[in-house]
């Protein structure tokens, strides 16, 4: 069942006369393919729960519609619209056993819809293999572990057998390692079921980790909405470039000039496509090459050990955030003594955004003077108001521009080796 | 743990506790006892025959149970616990339910329920007999002055109803014991409306939330969710109630005077209570019977209530 988002919007009324209402999601537009697993993520009160409030029918939109396939729910009650939500804290009722938790839906049901006992019997224990529960039917939520309350909240939404499943914040309760085990579990439950599904989280790893696509969001406006991946290698604008990666990244200020990108003192590219003017430069940890000879030149604070990589906590006058933080390959020996670090970097993981309206500005790399061949692609500039129809544009986009800064960076690699060589 | 040798003072913080409760507590209950058991124990002024004089027994409740005085005690406590128990229960449920689900005027109306709470129980019986009264002394007479003025026998003749004589003379014991299950369950609301309330505002609004994706009909979510969630406060409002109901006395010398009945028919309306408390304070005062009553309300005030733990352990959801 795919769900479609038109121009969905929710105005909340201020409290007091004086007081400005409150726009929680702004225009809402999208398309939620049939059988994905969609992640709503922002900051709070971004307005992603009361999105998924609306596509479940507890809230009302103020504006716009919601059709699921071809019919238009926007006036349908919850019961009516074949929903499943899960709720942030689970709602299991504490008084019912798991068994009656999972029933209680089912016993809803009127009219030609209602099951015997044995058809209900037969669907709840379906549903809780499905999530491996089946052997704690006879509990009471109150004897289960978060993990396992989680289960059970999930399959109380399933045995009805929604057309659509919504979760909300599902593992935000949960401890870290179980968080781990539990997003793996819902997606392999939604899988396994084929339900078209929204969740709803602020954590961007989680909802990059299980997502086929997800939608930022941001002051109840959509950022963009692409596949985790696309939207990480190329944001659309430096908020949403902030809000997806661990460790974040580093965001400098810096400017263009004469076709050279630089930070602070160092030109650290030459790059084509952008009018000299100030910018936020942003670049991945992982944008770094640790390069005795690189262009760009920090204060090296210290390392950080993690077995298959190191993080390089270093400082630069440019930079936004207090530290850079710069994850290279454990295999580099990194002189701890010196009080410097030079980096060079990968071209397709620095990003330009302008400093007024934090967009991205798109640049193609001038390869370095050894090299004379343009090793650059144009690459689709992507205007913000049609960020969810150009998806597969700007899928397109980042293929194409990878393949170019793979291209890009190939001579840089090499000159490094000679030089280590040496 | 503290040191031995400082314990004295730990001992010297709680004594005024532990002296208050020896003196009005403890040697009360032990005095009780002894009073009961004492064969014939009279404590009147001048004629002060001792403990145990006449020997240690059980004769004081035998007398008590004899008596007709006292049958008609239990009997109209026990009915009037019983019945207004439930009915108070309930409809304070149903109103605790009502406020929760209104916005407009909730802190006004709650303050109006919670009125008869604060207000004097014989002030609140003296408004209850005027509503209910009749004017006309002398219905046993031979020349009896039908006249009605209470507001209640005005509202039943305004749709063309009999006026009934609800507490004067000559009434009769189920009229009086109507208007005192009204009376005790009108004054029993307040406390109960208020502690479901409470109960009712910290159910997690997620449970009804999801009743309802889940399509649930509002009788069930009420049955199924609502009460279930409320039943550790229910269990509290139906012990308290039935505690107090046993101990039922003032709200009738409110509406009745210390006669406890109407006039031509003194202690129709006599509680468990009222009789205890007659056995003390009357001339012809009889303190062992008065303390073997004692014992007997606290006998059946303890098994109901273990009774109802009993059955909440099984029903109540903590």
């Amino acid at each position: 069942m795919k769900v479609v988002l038109q121009e969905l919007t929710k105005i909340f009324p201020s409290r007091n006369k004086k007081g400005q209402e409150v726009v929680a999601v702004n225009k809402f537009d999208f398309e939620i393919p049939d059988g994905k697993l969609i992640g709503l993520l922002g900051p709070s009160g971004c307005g992603k729960s009361t999105t998924l409030y609306m596509i479940c029918g507890l809230q009302k939109p103020s504006s716009g519609k919601i059709f699921f396939g071809e019919d238009d729910v926007t006036e349908l009650s919850p019961e009516n619209r074949g929903v499943g939500l899960v709720f942030q804290n689970y709602a299991l009722y504490p008084h019912m056993t798991v068994k009656q938790n999972i029933l209680f839906p089912l016993q809803n049901f009127k009219g030609a819809d209602k099951l015997t006992k044995s058809e209900m019997l037969e669907r709840a224990y379906h549903v809780a293999k499905l999530v491996q529960i089946d052997e704690l039917m006879e509990r009471k939520p109150s004897e289960l572990s978060g993990g396992q309350q989680q289960r059970v909240a999930i399959a109380r939404a399933l045995v009805k057998m929604p057309r659509v499943l919504l979760l909300d914040e599902p593992l935000s309760n949960l401890d870290a390692r179980l968080r781990l085990q539990t997003r793996e579990e819902i997606k392999r439950i939604q899988r396994e079921t084929g339900i078209t599904t929204v969740f709803v989280t602020h954590d961007q790893e989680e909802a990059m980790s299980i997502s086929d696509m997800i939608v930022v969001m941001k002051l109840g406006i959509v950022q963009q909405i692409g596949k985790p991946q696309d939207v990480y290698d190329d944001p659309i604008n430096l908020f949403v470039a902030k809000f997806l990666g661990t460790p974040p990244i580093n965001v400098f200020e810096g400017k263009v000039k004469k076709g050279k990108l630089i930070i602070g003192k160092d030109t650290v590219l030459n790059i084509t496509g952008v009018e000299d003017q100030d910018v936020y430069i942003g670049i991945r940890p992982e944008g770094f090459i640790y390069d005795e000879e690189g262009p760009m030149h920090c204060a090296l604070r210290n390392l950080e050990v993690m077995g298959r990589d190191v993080s390089i906590v270093s400082t630069n006058e440019a930079s936004v955030n207090p530290i850079i933080r710069s994850i290279v390959d454990a295999d580099n020996k990194i002189n701890t003594a010196s009080e410097t670090v030079s980096f060079s970097l990968k071209p397709h993981k620095v990003f330009i955004f302008n400093k007024e309206t934090e967009e991205r500005l798109r640049f193609e790399v001038v390869a370095e003077e050894n090299s004379k061949a343009t090793k650059s692609t144009k690459a689709t500039p992507a205007k913000k108001s049609t960020a969810a129809k150009s998806t597969k544009k700007s899928t397109a986009a980042t293929t194409a521009k990878k393949s170019a800064s793979k291209t890009a960076a190939a001579p840089k690699k090499t000159t490094k080796k000679a030089t280590s060589k040496e | 743990m503290v040191d031995s040798k400082k314990q004295w003072k730990a001992w010297l913080y709680l004594s005024p506790v532990i002296i208050l409760t020896l003196v009005f507590t403890v040697y009360p209950i032990v005095n009780t006892l002894m009073m009961a058991f004492s064969n014939d124990y009279i404590l009147a002024i001048g004629s002060r025959q001792g403990l145990f004089y006449k020997g240690f027994g059980i004769d004081n409740f035998k007398m008590v149970l004899g008596y007709q005085g006292f049958m008609t005690g239990l009997k109209n406590t026990l009915l009037l616990t019983v019945i207004t128990v439930p009915i108070s229960t309930f409809l304070a449920l149903l109103i605790a339910v009502c406020l929760n689900s209104i916005k407009a005027f909730n802190r006004l109306l709650q303050t109006i329920y919670f009125l008869p709470y604060v207000t004097n129980t014989i002030a609140i019986g003296l408004v209850f007999s005027t509503m209910f009264s009749m004017v006309g002394v002398g219905l046993t007479t031979e020349n009896p002055i039908i006249t009605t003025s209470g507001i209640i026998n005005n509202v039943i003749e305004l749709f063309g109803g009999k006026a009934i004589n609800w507490v004067n003379e000559g009434s009769s014991w189920s009229a009086n014991m109507f208007v005192m299950v009204v009376y005790i369950v009108w004054n029993a609301l307040p406390f109960k409306i208020l502690i479901l309330l409470g109960g009712l505002q910290s159910v997690n609004k997620q449970y009804y939330d999801a009743a309802k994706v889940d399509g649930t009909s509002r009788t069930r979510t009420f049955f199924r969710i609502t009460v279930p969630m409320l039943s550790p406060m229910l269990a509290y409002v139906v012990i308290t109630g039935f505690i107090g109901g046993f101990k039922e006395y003032s709200s009738i010398v409110g509406v009745f005077g210390d006669k406890m009945g109407p006039a031509d028919n003194w202690y129709q309306m006599d509680t468990m209570v009222g009789f205890i408390n007659r056995n003390i304070m009357d001339s012809n005062a009889h303190e062992g019977k008065a303390s073997a009553a004692a014992l007997i309300l606290f006998a059946i005030i303890f098994a109901v209530t273990m009774l109802n733990m009993y059955v909440s352990k099984k029903k109540v959801h903590y």
